[in-house]
Parts: C-alpha cells; sequence; structure tokens
C-alpha cells in the first residue's frame, strides 16, 4: 500500500502542474508540431507493437516449443539484446548503415557515381532498432509462460483433432496471453518513454515535445502537463486490455511436465535457425563488433581504479534495486490477487510511471524527496539541535527507492504473469493441511513462481544498470556508474570514448541474463 | 528463493566490501572543512582535471554531481535554502540566464572575475561568468565551394543559391537556439524568420542529431556547407586529415547586422545564491578565471578562453583569427524562447 502511494507520488505532482495556465505554449505546439507528433508517436507505437509481438513470440515459441539445430544456444543468446540500450543500437546501426558507414561506402566504391547515397533514417529504421531492442521483453516473458504451459492440455488438444497451427492459435497463444501481453506493455511503455534513440534519428514524438518545452523553453510545468496526457493515453490502452481479458482465467497445471518438443523437419529447422541467428547478428552481434571497433581504436588507458569504482557502483546499485523492486512486486501482485476487482486498478496505477520520460519522473521524484526533507526532516533536525541538511536526497537509499519506483512495471509484469497461473486450489490445499503463511510462501508460492521471478530480477537489474536520469539527479557525489559515464561521453558526442563504458555494460549486463538462465532450465 | 538470492547477492557480496567513496578520501586528505559542492552541466573528463589541480594548489577538496542543465536546475531550486551546492557550472548563455532568473545565483563583487571576464560574456548583475568561448561557424567542402566567392553570412546560407547543399544540426540543440537569439538580437523577428526560413528550404537532408554527422555528410558529398562549432571540427580533423573540409568566419565584413561578426557561445559559472561557504566558491570562480586554469580549460575540450590575456593555442590559431559577434551573450539567454518558437514556425526541426 504505502509502495503504491510512493509510487504515484510522482504522477500526482504531474497531475499539479495543471494548476498553471500554459495555454500559449499548448496553443504554439498545437500550431507548429502537435498533430506531426501525435502522427510520429502512433506509427512508432503500432509499428514496434506489432514487431515485438510477431518477433518474441515467434522467437519464444520457437525456442520453447520446437527442436532445431542450435536451439539450446539460441534459447538463452536471444535475450541478449536485452543489455544493450537502445541508443547505443541506433547510433551503431547509424554507423554501420550511413551513408559514411561502410556498407553504403562499399556500395559506393562497387557502383561509382552511379550509385546515391540513401538516408536511412526513416521511420523503418527508428521502428526495426526499437524492436530490436524491446523485443527481448516479449521473447523473455512468452518463452518462460510457453514453458510453463501444460503439456496435458496440448495433448488432450491434439487429440481432439487440431492440427499444430490450430493448437498453436485455439491453445497455446491464449493460455500465453497475459505474459505476452505483460511484455508487450513493458516494450510499448518505453518506447513512449524514450528520447535518446529517436534523438539519434532526429525523429520527433510526443516525448520531444515534452523535453523541448522543458529544456528549451524553460516551462517544467508545461512539460509536466505534456507527460500527463501522455500518462492518460497509457492507462487507457491498458485499461482497454483488461477489459477485453473480461472475466477469462489462465490458471494451469503445474505438474512435472514431460515436454515432446516438436521435431522441425529439414528445411523449417534450418530456416528457424538462420531466422534466429539473423535476430542474433542484427540485435546484438552487430552493435558490439562497433562499439568494439571504437573501444581498441580509442585504447584501453580508461581502464583504471576509477573505472572498477564505476563498475562497482553499477552493480552494487543494480543488485539492490533488483532485489528491493522483486520483493515489492510480489508484495503488490499478492495483496492484489487478495484485493476486490474494483479495487485492483489502483494496484495498477502503481506501474503507470514506466511509461514517464525517465528525467520527468526522476525530477518527480527529486522533488518528492526534497519536500520530504525540507518539510519533515529539517524540522526533525533542528529539534534534535543537528545542522539541516538534506538527508534523502543524494543518499543511495532514496536512488534505490526511485529506481524501484521506476521499474516496479518491469518486475511487476512477470512477477504478475506468473502468479496468474497458479489456481487457489493448491494454496488452499496446502492452508488446509496446516501450512501457514510463510511455509506457504516458501514451500508453494516461491517454488512455482521462481521462473518468473528470475526473470523479473534480471529484467530490473539490467535495465537498472542502463537507467540515466533518476542515477544523474539523484546519485551520491562520486558515484558514478557506468551509464553515467556513457552520458557524459555521448553528450559530448564523442561515442569513441563512450564505446568502453558502453561495451562493459553490456557484457556485465550478460552475466546476470546467463545466470538466471542457468537456474531456471536447471529446473527442468 | 534460495536459488534466486546467490544471482543478485553473488555480485552483492563480491563488491559489498566498499571503501569511502573517492571524493571523501580526497576531502579527507586535503582539509578537515566540508569540501565544496558543484553541479555541473560540463562533463567529469572537463572538470576533474581541474578540480584536482585547485585542489592540490589550495588544499580546498572538491565534490560535484554531472547531470544536464535542466535537471541540476530543478534540483537547485527544489532544494532552496538546504542545497549543498556551492557552485553551478553549466554550458550555454541560455541555461545561465535562467538560472539567474529564477533566483539560484547570487551576484558576486570580484575585481579578478571583472579584469579576467569581459563585460559582454558575463551576467550583467554579475551573477554569471564565462569560462570558455566557443564559436559556432561556417563549415564548407573545400573541394566545391569557393569561400572569397560564395560565403559571406549566415543569412546568406538562406539564399536560393544553395537549395539542397545545406546541412544542419538539429534546431532541437542549444546551439542553435542561441544563434538563432542572437540573430534575432541583430536584426529583429521578422528578418531572421525569412532566414531561417531559407535555410530550411535549403536543406539537402534532414536535419542531424549533432555536428559530426553534418560534417560527415558535407565530406560524403551530400551538401555544401554547414554551421558547427569549431571543436567538433577540431576533433574530427584529428581523426580524419584527409578530409576536404574547411571553416569559414561569418559576417566578418560590412555595416550593422552583416558585419556583427561570428556568433560565439559561452560555458559558464555562478556562486549559488544559498552556498554556505561563498567566499571559497568565489576563489573556485576566480581561480578558474586565471590563466593556468584557462590553459588547461582550452586543451581539454578545444575552446577559447574567456581571458583575453590568454592566447588561443596553435592548432586553434590555424583555424585563423576572426571577428566574434559582440553581442552581450545574455541577450542569447533572454530571447531563446523567442528562437525556438521561431524555429518551430519556419519548420526547422
Amino acid at each position: 500500500m504505502l509502495a503504491v502511494l510512493l509510487a504515484l507520488a510522482p504522477i500526482v505532482l504531474l497531475l499539479l502542474s495543471w494548476r498553471f495556465d500554459q495555454s500559449d505554449i499548448w496553443a504554439h505546439l498545437l500550431a507548429t508540431q502537435l498533430p506531426t507528433l501525435l502522427r510520429n508517436t502512433l506509427v512508432l507505437v503500432v509499428g514496434v507493437g506489432v514487431g515485438v509481438s510477431l518477433l518474441g513470440v515467434a522467437l519464444a515459441w520457437l525456442t520453447a516449443m520446437c527442436e532445431f539445430p542450435g536451439r539450446r544456444f539460441f534459447d538463452w543468446a536471444l535475450m541478449l539484446p536485452l543489455a544493450v540500450p537502445a541508443y547505443v543500437l541506433g547510433f551503431a546501426a547509424l554507423g554501420i548503415f550511413d551513408f559514411s558507414g561502410p556498407l553504403q561506402q562499399s556500395l559506393q566504391g562497387l557502383l561509382g557515381e552511379r550509385y546515391q547515397f540513401v538516408d536511412v533514417r526513416g521511420e523503418v529504421m527508428v521502428v526495426a532498432v526499437m524492436v530490436l531492442v524491446l523485443y527481448p521483453y516479449v521473447y523473455m516473458l512468452s518463452r518462460s509462460a510457453f514453458l510453463a504451459q501444460s503439456s496435458d492440455v496440448i495433448e488432450a488438444a491434439r487429440i481432439l483433432g487440431l492440427g499444430r497451427w490450430g493448437v498453436f492459435c485455439k491453445v497455446e497463444l491464449p493460455m500465453a496471453r497475459p505474459a505476452i501481453v505483460a511484455g508487450v506493455s513493458l516494450a510499448l511503455m518505453e518506447t513512449l518513454a524514450d528520447f535518446g534513440t529517436v534523438a539519434v534519428f532526429n525523429y520527433d514524438t510526443f516525448t520531444t515535445a515534452i523535453y523541448k518545452s522543458w529544456f528549451a523553453l524553460f516551462n517544467l510545468q508545461a512539460a509536466a502537463q505534456l507527460a500527463s496526457v501522455l500518462l492518460l493515453f497509457v492507462a487507457l490502452a491498458l485499461a482497454g486490455e483488461r477489459y477485453s481479458r473480461g472475466r477469462r482465467s489462465f490458471v494451469q497445471s503445474v505438474r512435472r511436465q514431460r515436454r515432446q518438443r516438436l521435431l522441425l523437419p529439414q528445411p523449417q529447422a534450418f530456416a528457424a535457425s538462420a531466422f534466429c541467428a539473423l535476430i542474433l547478428l542484427l540485435a546484438f552481434i552487430s552493435p558490439l563488433l562497433q562499439l568494439l571497433h571504437w573501444a581498441v581504436g580509442e585504447g584501453l588507458d580508461a581502464l583504471n581504479s576509477r573505472y572498477f569504482a564505476l563498475l562497482k557502483h553499477t552493480l552494487l546499485l543494480g543488485g539492490a534495486a533488483a532485489l528491493t523492486t522483486v520483493m515489492v512486486a510480489l508484495m503488490l501482485a499478492f495483496n492484489r490477487r487478495r484485493a476486490a476487482p474494483h479495487l485492483r486498478v489502483f494496484f495498477d496505477l502503481g506501474t503507470l510511471g514506466y511509461a514517464l520520460p525517465g528525467s520527468v519522473l526522476a525530477v518527480g521524484l527529486m522533488l518528492c524527496f526534497a519536500l520530504l526533507d525540507r518539510e519533515v526532516i529539517a524540522p526533525l533536525q533542528g529539534a534534535l539541535g543537528l545542522v539541516s541538511a538534506p538527508v534523502l536526497l543524494g543518499s543511495v537509499g532514496a536512488l534505490v527507492v526511485a529506481y524501484c519506483i521506476r521499474f516496479l512495471a518491469v518486475a511487476s509484469g512477470p512477477v504478475q504473469a506468473s502468479l496468474e497461473r497458479i489456481g487457489d486450489n493448491i494454496p488452499e490445499a496446502a492452508a488446509s493441511l496446516g501450512a501457514k503463511r510463510w511455509r506457504l510462501l516458501r514451500h508453494i508460492y516461491l517454488p512455482m513462481l521462481r521462473p518468473g521471478l528470475l526473470t523479473a530480477a534480471v529484467l530490473v537489474l539490467v535495465d537498472v544498470m542502463k537507467e540515466m536520469p533518476a542515477t544523474l539527479l539523484l546519485r551520491p557525489f562520486g558515484w558514478d556508474t557506468l551509464a553515467v559515464r556513457v552520458y557524459e561521453m555521448t553528450s559530448e558526442g564523442e561515442w569513441q570514448r563512450a564505446a568502453l563504458p558502453a561495451l562493459t555494460l553490456v557484457v556485465v549486463g550478460l552475466v546476470p541474463v546467463v545466470l538466471a538462465l542457468r537456474q531456471s532450465s536447471a529446473g527442468r | 528463493m534460495r536459488n534466486l538470492l546467490p544471482v543478485i547477492f553473488v555480485p552483492l557480496l563480491l563488491l559489498g566490501c566498499e571503501p569511502a567513496p573517492e571524493a571523501q578520501q580526497l576531502a579527507a586528505v586535503a582539509s578537515k572543512e566540508a569540501p565544496l559542492v558543484v553541479y555541473s552541466a560540463r562533463k567529469e573528463h572537463l572538470i576533474k582535471p581541474l578540480f584536482d589541480r585547485f585542489t592540490e594548489q589550495t588544499g580546498i577538496a572538491v565534490s560535484y554531481i554531472t547531470d544536464s542543465s535542466g535537471p541540476l536546475l530543478a534540483r537547485l531550486q527544489a532544494e532552496g535554502k538546504s542545497t549543498p551546492a556551492d557552485m553551478l557550472i553549466t554550458v550555454d548563455a541560455g541555461n545561465l540566464w535562467q538560472a539567474q532568473k529564477v533566483g539560484v545565483l547570487s551576484p558576486i563583487n570580484s575585481p579578478i572575475l571583472t579584469t579576467n571576464v569581459p563585460a559582454h560574456l558575463r551576467d550583467p548583475n554579475d551573477s554569471w561568468f564565462a569560462l570558455t568561448i566557443r564559436a559556432r561557424t561556417i563549415v564548407y567542402a573545400s573541394d566545391r565551394v569557393d569561400p572569397a566567392a560564395e560565403l559571406s553570412s549566415y543569412e546568406a546560407l538562406g539564399e536560393p543559391q544553395w537549395r539542397g547543399r545545406l546541412c544542419l544540426r538539429s534546431s532541437k540543440k542549444v546551439y542553435n537556439q542561441s544563434l538563432v537569439a542572437t540573430m534575432i538580437a541583430a536584426q529583429g523577428e521578422f528578418a531572421t524568420e525569412a532566414v531561417v526560413s531559407g535555410w530550411v528550404a535549403n536543406l539537402a537532408m534532414d536535419p542531424f542529431a549533432n555536428d559530426s554527422k553534418v560534417m560527415e555528410a558535407i565530406a560524403a558529398g551530400q551538401c555544401d556547407v554547414g554551421i558547427v562549432n569549431t571543436y567538433y571540427y577540431g576533433r574530427l580533423i584529428k581523426q580524419q586529415p584527409e578530409l576536404a573540409l574547411a571553416l569559414f568566419w561569418p559576417n566578418q565584413l560590412g555595416e550593422g547586422a552583416a558585419g556583427r561578426g561570428t556568433h560565439i557561445n559561452i560555458s559558464g559559472a555562478g556562486v549559488t545564491a544559498h552556498s554556505r561557504q561563498k567566499a571559497r566558491a568565489q576563489q573556485l570562480l576566480e581561480w578558474l578565471s586565471e590563466e593556468p586554469a584557462q590553459l588547461m580549460l582550452m586543451e581539454l575540450n578545444r575552446e577559447a578562453a574567456v581571458n583575453p590575456r590568454v592566447a588561443p593555442l596553435p592548432d586553434m590559431l590555424a583555424w585563423g583569427v576572426f571577428k566574434a559577434d559582440a553581442v552581450a551573450v545574455s541577450e542569447a539567454g533572454r530571447l531563446q524562447v523567442d528562437a525556438v518558437k521561431l524555429m518551430d514556425r519556419a519548420g526547422y526541426r
């Protein structure tokens, strides 16, 4: 309850911005760019939504349900793009496909004067980059949903005469729906909040208007009003999905499964391997090689003790935030499950913050902490005869709370999706056998929820490591992270020097992904 | 859960033995007093060497956080009287002007600063002072453009002869906002809007995300001219000396607006209104305006020194001497919002 209230605080602050009349800014934006921005945003959301759904579900189904050469490798490798920050892929893609990049330069070398350079910074490229970076959300969530699906149901469907395609459409896909929707919502919320990637392509979206109002027109109030409009749309979309889901239940048997993977015949198996390899190449290997190329060109002088301090801070903050956020998400999910259906909406509100542009949420949180420091802690310090100084702002604790609020949606998705698969009968049976609350949690829920919790922890850990705006604004003195270093270099246009920290970020991000995979496959 | 814990705790435990952060170590070595606290929109690699030298010379420790200007300013405002910050360092006149306007900076009466920083490069009330100057000038393809015959001013780039030959960076970058703001200061909104519309009509390609891409596009033959900050040019030419690119200083000849000089922007700093150690903060600011620090600033980012007694570096001199626009940079701050709206109206993205 407290967690939800805390998560809602920045949103309430946003709404308070409507006290001020900013109609001149609105009139200006409406007259000059808002129609284009809305159109661009719509294109981006639809494109990314369709893209991540198709790609994420297809890949998850292939690796979870079928057997083809290299499946074991792709099973975990396809999650790796998660560790690549979106703007890094954007910049690497531009570096490769731009007219000064190797591809177009060699084309010109081949064709000579007849070759016309192509400006690749179009809508297609923006959507493609976002899809390649964000599909792992859908992939990871639907993969664990497919893996958890009861083979009894699938076998029953086959016996009743459904073909392979029929089973997929009528049984497997609908059963995985909560997980798929959770993944797609995460991807879309991140798309709406993104500023860095679209800026690389000079593609203006609604978020561009938010930043323009704040940074260029010096009007934080107008920016907050724009951001709250954005949130309204997200809330409506999420509510719509919940409504259309109706009263369907997604409870499944959790009997140990003896899964018989579908053995793909020769040409199809080859196509599946090639497809997975292509995606991996585009989304992970090519940006990695580009970063490596830059990092080697720049030399490794930066690898000193300060550099390892960055690494340490990154891991400490990421680990603490992952642990806290998953615990909070689990608590929320339990409370939400017990709450009356009409109250459940309240819990969903707490996760809306993920759709806010990072800087806007960070400032909202900063204002909350500053308010607490000023109105609660400073008088307290005064009463105790201490020098009043900000305690929350610029403390590790506040930063972890900020991460928790920002990434609650990320953790809630997998946790809730896996909780929905557990019916009431098992906990009830255990309770009737005398299991008390903690025993129930420890011996029933946690083992059954483990894949979901692991997914949530990895997602949060990797996201926190990549996070910039909140880290920048709320970090204690000296607590720079790898993402901070990447920001400092890229904002000065020094992409070559940003390559080493970015590369480290990707490599370090791999560790939890791989570890979690080991854990989740060990149980099977 | 038992299996989940190691995933999270292993990194925590491995790194759990946290020694004191470096800032504190420095502070402990340097002095028993509280360190000076700086909020900086200039990035660590451009300020840390300076602070290290300052601490070496004076024994005053400096701790800092970096972020972009908007969030730092919001934090200063939110913290109010209890802010730990003693100094704000930021780039661009618009941001400094805004900081002064919302009252987070404190005016300083310092003969050293008024000598070292020319009047048009500081706040009229001496709340902030420029530290470095960056010129924003014209870059052209030296194999396709005859500068003497074709180039003259920023305004001339809006004329029809440049149709399909101009590349620009996005108007969302503050450098372009400042440039247009000083154009408004020189010749009014009406004439400026006509020029900016001309630029948009002449664009060979959609505006770019950064100055380097503008120059790469010119080098690749996509367009013939662009507008960039000199230090980006310096950086690119150092990496790829073979590129056929050269700089041109616009608005050098003629009367009034036409000959007002090349546009310059600044990075600068001010002491915060609620600093508890204003005297020491002022000491740091004065130190930054003196010759040794100014030399370091130039070397770190290839920007020109604000202190008129400090000569440019040899490679910067090779770009030629130029007349800089002498308009007060605070004007660029005052007119920035107008400039942004004007560029929006002209369709400059």
